[in-house]
């Protein structure tokens, strides 16, 4: 697992999971009309222990188990949003939201508009996604599924990569009056990374440049992030100086700053964790086509997992995720200086 | 029954102005001016009635794809319902939703969702904001037969059980999932088998006699209400048209739905009720139908004249 390297001024050092928590516990302390459920999400704490605390903090009116029925879990939090509830619903695990599909796609991203603005939905549907260093989970359970909201009007759906980034966009989406799905790293939880003292958000729809670069640009967001700054260390040791954005919020893009790095470093890499076909990287790539055209001197590369569903055994789940190397052999290849 | 004569003549109007509306709805579609499809409850009108009855105009409900008449009965202004159903901007949703997609939150709907059975988890939820927001509020999730078959509404009524919500499941069962009768899509063959497997109340009502669904309702929004949990309610009722309008029902005979029509119309019953019971003379009852036609033929008038929404607000509302 790629270290964190990307430093924030701060004095506090926390982990991703210890961040999300944080933001929970702030945004259920500051407004009262915030509250969770989900599978296990009581004394438990949930499956990864995010929410271990707010049980006996907030009690069971507020941090509420559920029976297993995310389709159902996500159609009460819609309801509860629409009348005036503040819900952050746990999915255990992103790939067990195909069973609330109907919820999030056809209901919670269609009242606002399809109801002529009458009604709002502020519910956030956090779900821990990925696999990687999260190992030996399996087809069900290591999925990236964030091309499944992407698609969908409707939805913000943001992947933090950082802790600073996971607290400042959760207050941020428990604030915001529209659905956001959460996706979380399961493979990040344990990340350590400054977090401020005091209280900050991150607004929803901008992207961070993580590190300043010339000669090309790498889009790379959640875990991914990381092994791009590896990468970019890497080819620093040659010369080569990449920039690195991460999006933080996948719809609604930034595209700004994508097409800002691009038009300067004139060449494009983007990075997923997801299986290739239809991915987010397919989406920016086309959008770097569309805008940047006349700036590229390459054509752009993407760099993604495999189209097959998660192996278990080992020797073949390795095969399925793009790392490090496969990041830097693409950054080569738009410079050219593939062997 | 403690519904006084205002009320029962309320109640008749409105079950004729639910009937009035769709037929009218019926006759757009019928000339091409409806572009979408329409679902009519004309049959049903005795559930939507009678059940908004017991409510309060701040109880909340969830509708169906045919919803028309849970609408009307809880309160819209049929002048926007027909609005919508004609996709124009002074309709409830400014012409977004459509007809199986109509909301009134003025009044206390919070939509009618056009997947089956998704509206069921949504009441729920409305319960739990209600039951954490302390108030006296209580829901009902309208779904029909066809929904029984559907995973949520069985965990729709196992977390509303676990959770002691104050909401009312309630079935309107109108014979038929689009073209496919109960008997080969519902294995109980006593549906309160399901209230009692989830430990709560239930009850069964002719749907086609509105005070016996007043009745019920009124029960079970007691109880809700006083913080006694959910109650499962099925009202037998029959639909007399397609799944929607122009659908060729192949699936029943001509005869029984006349049949049905016949001896069992809800209007025709309560009419006569009126009569008997409340001491409603025939040229009252026919004074209430022709303000319910009035009303339609307002709202008829309101929504042909009402500009189509603006091409260029087609993104107002979109945020991601």
């Amino acid at each position: 697992m790629p270290e964190l390297t990307y430093q924030y001024e701060g004095k506090r050092s926390g982990t991703y999971l210890e961040a999300i928590r944080e933001a929970l516990h702030e945004e259920m302390r500051r407004d009262p009309t915030v509250f969770i459920l989900g599978e296990d999400v009581g004394l438990h704490g949930g499956a990864f222990g995010v929410t271990k605390g707010l049980f006996e903090e907030f009690g069971p009116q507020r941090v509420r188990n559920t029976p297993i029925c995310e389709n159902t879990i996500v159609g009460a939090s819609l309801g509860a949003a629409m009348t005036g509830m503040r819900p952050v619903a746990e999915i255990m695990f992103a790939d067990f939201s195909a069973l609330a599909f109907d919820q999030i796609v056809n209901q919670v991203a269609k009242v606002r508009y399809m109801f002529g603005g009458q009604c709002k939905a502020p519910l956030v549907l956090r779900m821990p996604q990925g696999g990687l260093s999260w190992k030996s989970a399996g087809a069900q359970h290591s999925q990236s599924v964030e091309a499944w909201y992407v698609h969908t009007p409707g939805l913000i759906v943001a992947l933090p990569s950082t802790p600073y980034d996971a607290k400042g966009l959760l207050k941020a989406a428990i604030r915001d009056d529209n659905p956001v799905v959460f996706l979380e790293h399961k493979a990040m939880y344990s990340l350590k990374g400054p977090v401020p003292d005091e209280e900050y958000l991150v607004p929803l729809g901008q992207a961070d440049v993580k590190r300043v670069g010339r000669d090309a640009t790498v889009v790379a967001a959640g875990y991914m992030l990381h092994f791009a700054l590896e990468a970019a260390d890497r080819l620093a040791q040659d010369g080569i100086e990449i920039e690195v954005v991460d999006p933080r919020t996948l719809k609604p893009l930034d595209e700004e700053t994508i097409f800002a790095s691009v038009r300067k470093t004139n060449r494009a890499v983007v990075v997923q964790e997801a299986c290739r076909t239809a991915g987010v990287g397919a989406e920016w790539g086309m959008l770097i086509y569309e805008n940047c055209f006349d700036w590229l001197d390459a054509p752009v590369v993407r760099v993604t997992g495999q189209d097959v569903p998660i192996p278990y055994a080992s020797s073949l789940e390795g095969l399925v995720w793009p790392r490090t190397e496969g990041i830097v052999q693409a950054v080569r290849e738009v410079l050219y200086l593939k062997e | 029954m403690d519904l006084s004569l205002e009320t029962v003549r309320q109640m008749y109007r409105t079950m004729l102005t639910i009937r009035r509306f769709e037929e009218a709805a019926g006759n757009l579609y019928k000339k091409g001016l409806v572009k979408g499809g329409i679902h009519a409850s004309i049959g049903q009108e005795a559930v939507a009635v009678g059940v908004c009855t017991a409510l309060r105009p701040d109880d909340w409900i969830t509708s169906t794809h045919r919803g028309h008449g849970h609408h009307i009965a809880k309160g819209a202004d049929p002048k926007r319902l027909m609005a919508e159903i004609l996709g124009k901007d002074t309709g409830y949703c400014r012409g977004r939703g459509g007809s199986m997609h109509v909301a009134a939150f003025d009044v206390g709907s919070l939509g009618a969702s056009a997947i089956v059975a998704a509206g069921v988890p949504m009441g729920v939820g409305a319960a739990l904001s209600a039951k954490m927001q302390g108030a006296d509020r209580v829901v009902v999730s309208f779904f029909g037969d066809g929904a029984m078959g559907h995973g949520t509404l069985h965990e729709s009524l196992n977390l509303a059980a676990v959770w002691d919500l104050p909401v009312i499941f309630l079935l309107e069962n109108n014979q038929f999932a689009v073209s496919t009768r109960i008997d080969q899509s519902i294995a109980l063959k006593d549906r309160q088998v399901l209230a009692k497997a989830y430990g709560m109340p239930g009850a069964c009502v002719d749907g086609q006699d509105v005070l016996a669904v007043y009745a019920a309702t009124h029960e079970a929004v007691e109880l809700a209400r006083s913080g006694g949990g959910p109650c499962f309610i099925e009202c037998q009722t029959y639909r007399y048209e397609g799944h929607y309008f122009g659908e060729p029902q192949v699936y029943r005979t001509r005869e029984e739905v006349e049949e049905v029509r016949r001896s069992r119309d809800p209007i025709a019953r309560f009419g006569t009720l009126l009569e008997t019971e409340y001491g409603v003379d025939r040229e009252e009852l026919n004074a209430l139908e022709a303000e319910a036609s009035q009303v339609v033929e307002e709202a008829l008038a309101f929504a042909q004249q009402s500009p189509e929404p603006l091409p260029e607000t087609y993104e107002e509302y979109v945020y991601a």
